[in-house]
């Protein structure tokens, strides 16, 4: 058995696993697992990742999680374009430096709106208002800092070329996007930034991957989502008192 | 002017750099920025990183911020043993999983911990309630327990048979809770031999420097109003 890849293309740092693979014609074995089913707490899966969390990797016995070790992973090991994680020493260190802060300023917060909107809904429970403006602030702070800090007069993250860190970064916005926050309005550096990156991923591999996300209002409305069984319920609970 | 490390050890990140440059003597200007005194606020830190954060490190012209990025631009740079961060893909990759994961999960709980039992009700002079704090500490323990299981499992260290950045990470974070008065190791056998073995890698003497100073922080003075109102917008963060 080959590579094969856990993924559910709700998850932001699934898609960035996806969209790399795709884009570098890594072959792989595509295995759906569906979130918001409990698809990933299963005995099945749990066997693969007692963590049971989204995406991991599984190539012959070795099994990876975390979707940067696994980006990584995949570049080092398919020998991608060195633009993607160049071996020049300070703009690794820029794509390190991005992502260790959207690990703290961008995970779990830009992620925060679709629980709040869409998720928390299905299981019948709500968010605290204060914590719902608590992590609207804090987007605000973190779409500043990107576009002051990260991106500047560039025109990637962390180089004049595209890296994992946009990857990483656009599916936290795309995430934004889907539920309706107007993130890019008065923002058109960020604007540019964005139209950049999809071009240069190519507008078919965008719509395969973003497709499902951005498809999620819709689905809520037309009530066509998955209710989430039971024995989701108690993470997602979790992760909802998580959100800062 | 060479290599300067912009830390406050009572940072656990900060430690984990402060150790790595020490232990691979790579030669290095200190300086120390004190958090409790707001000193990364200050006009000139923030030129060395908009973040206004700790660590940072300067190198000639080059700035950078994040414990990681710094971590691995000195293994690179200064060419350090390949064991604290292996050219070899899969164990490469083990570190790389486990400083990911670490960010999100042992990281938070390490500092909550100390905010909440420490920093908040003696510094600040804040009440925290009783139930916040149990929650943190089920927190910290499901995550010691991830650590175990998932991390070290049967093997010397974290990340496989030898030490590595990730060793380093993980024990300036555990050493937050200790310092607070949280007996992390106790109840942890698996865990408390792992840390001896990453001491004795790291050297005694080294590790008891890079912590002096956390370890005192029980005995810290509170804080004047000017630092209090200062550090007020911090309790929001660590206070829910």
């Amino acid at each position: 058995m080959g590579l094969e890849l856990y993924l559910d293309l709700l998850s932001q740092p699934c898609r960035a696993v996806y969209i790399f693979a795709k884009k570098n014609r890594i072959p792989f074995e595509l295995r759906i697992l569906e979130l918001l089913k409990g698809q990933h707490i299963s005995k099945e899966f749990s066997q693969i990742n007692s963590l049971q969390k989204l995406p991991t990797l599984k190539d012959g016995d070795f099994i990876l999680t975390e979707s940067v070790a696994i980006l990584i992973y995949l570049s080092s090991k398919y020998q991608t374009e060195a633009h993607w994680y160049p071996s020049e020493l300070h703009v690794r260190s820029r794509i390190h430096e991005y992502l260790g802060w959207h690990a703290d300023c961008i995970r779990s917060i830009f992620g925060a709106p679709l629980w709040i909107r869409v998720l928390v809904p299905l299981i019948g429970a709500q968010v605290p208002e204060e914590k719902v403006e608590r992590n609207k602030a804090a987007i605000n702070g973190a779409l500043q800092k990107l576009e002051d800090k990260f991106l500047g007069c560039r025109a990637f993250l962390a180089s004049q070329e595209v890296t994992l860190a946009d990857l990483m970064a656009l599916e936290e916005l795309i995430q934004l996007f889907a539920v309706g926050y107007d993130l890019f309005e008065g923002r058109p550096r960020l604007a540019a930034w964005r139209k950049r990156v999809e071009t240069f991923l190519g507008a078919e591999l965008c719509q395969e991957a973003h497709g499902p996300i951005l498809n999620i209002l819709e689905q809520a409305a037309n009530k066509t989502l998955p209710v989430p069984p039971p024995e989701v319920h108690p993470t997602m609970l979790n992760r909802i008192s998580r959100i800062p | 002017m060479g290599l300067e490390l912009y830390l406050d050890l009572l940072s656990q990140p900060c430690r984990a750099v402060y150790i790595f440059a020490k232990k691979n003597c790579i030669p290095f200007e200190l300086r120390t920025v004190e958090l409790l005194k707001c000193e990364h606020h200050s006009d000139a830190f923030v030129q060395v990183n908009p973040l206004r954060k700790v660590p940072a490190l300067k190198d000639g012209d080059f700035t950078l911020a994040e414990s990681v990025a710094i971590l691995l631009y000195l293994s690179r740079k200064y060419q350090t043993p390949d064991h604290w961060y292996p050219q070899d893909l899969q164990a490469r990759a083990r570190v790389d999983e486990y400083l990911a994961w670490q960010h999100t999960a042992l990281r938070s709980s390490c500092t909550r911990v100390m905010w909440q039992k420490l920093i908040i009700p003696v510094f600040l002079g804040e009440p925290v309630p009783p139930e916040l704090l149990a929650s943190t500490l089920v927190e910290l323990d499901r995550c010691l327990q991830l650590l175990e299981d998932k991390f070290l499992k049967d093997q010397a260290f974290l990340a496989g048979p030898q030490v590595s950045v990730a060793d380093l990470v993980a024990i300036t974070e555990l050493m937050h809770p200790v310092s607070a008065g949280c007996q992390v190791f106790k109840s942890r056998p698996k865990l408390a031999t792992w840390r001896q073995r990453v001491e004795t890698e790291v050297g005694e003497n080294l590790f008891k420097e890079a912590h002096t100073h956390i370890m005192k922080i029980k005995d810290l003075p509170p804080a004047d109003t000017a630092i209090k109102e200062k550090l007020k917008p911090l309790l929001q963060v660590f206070l829910h």
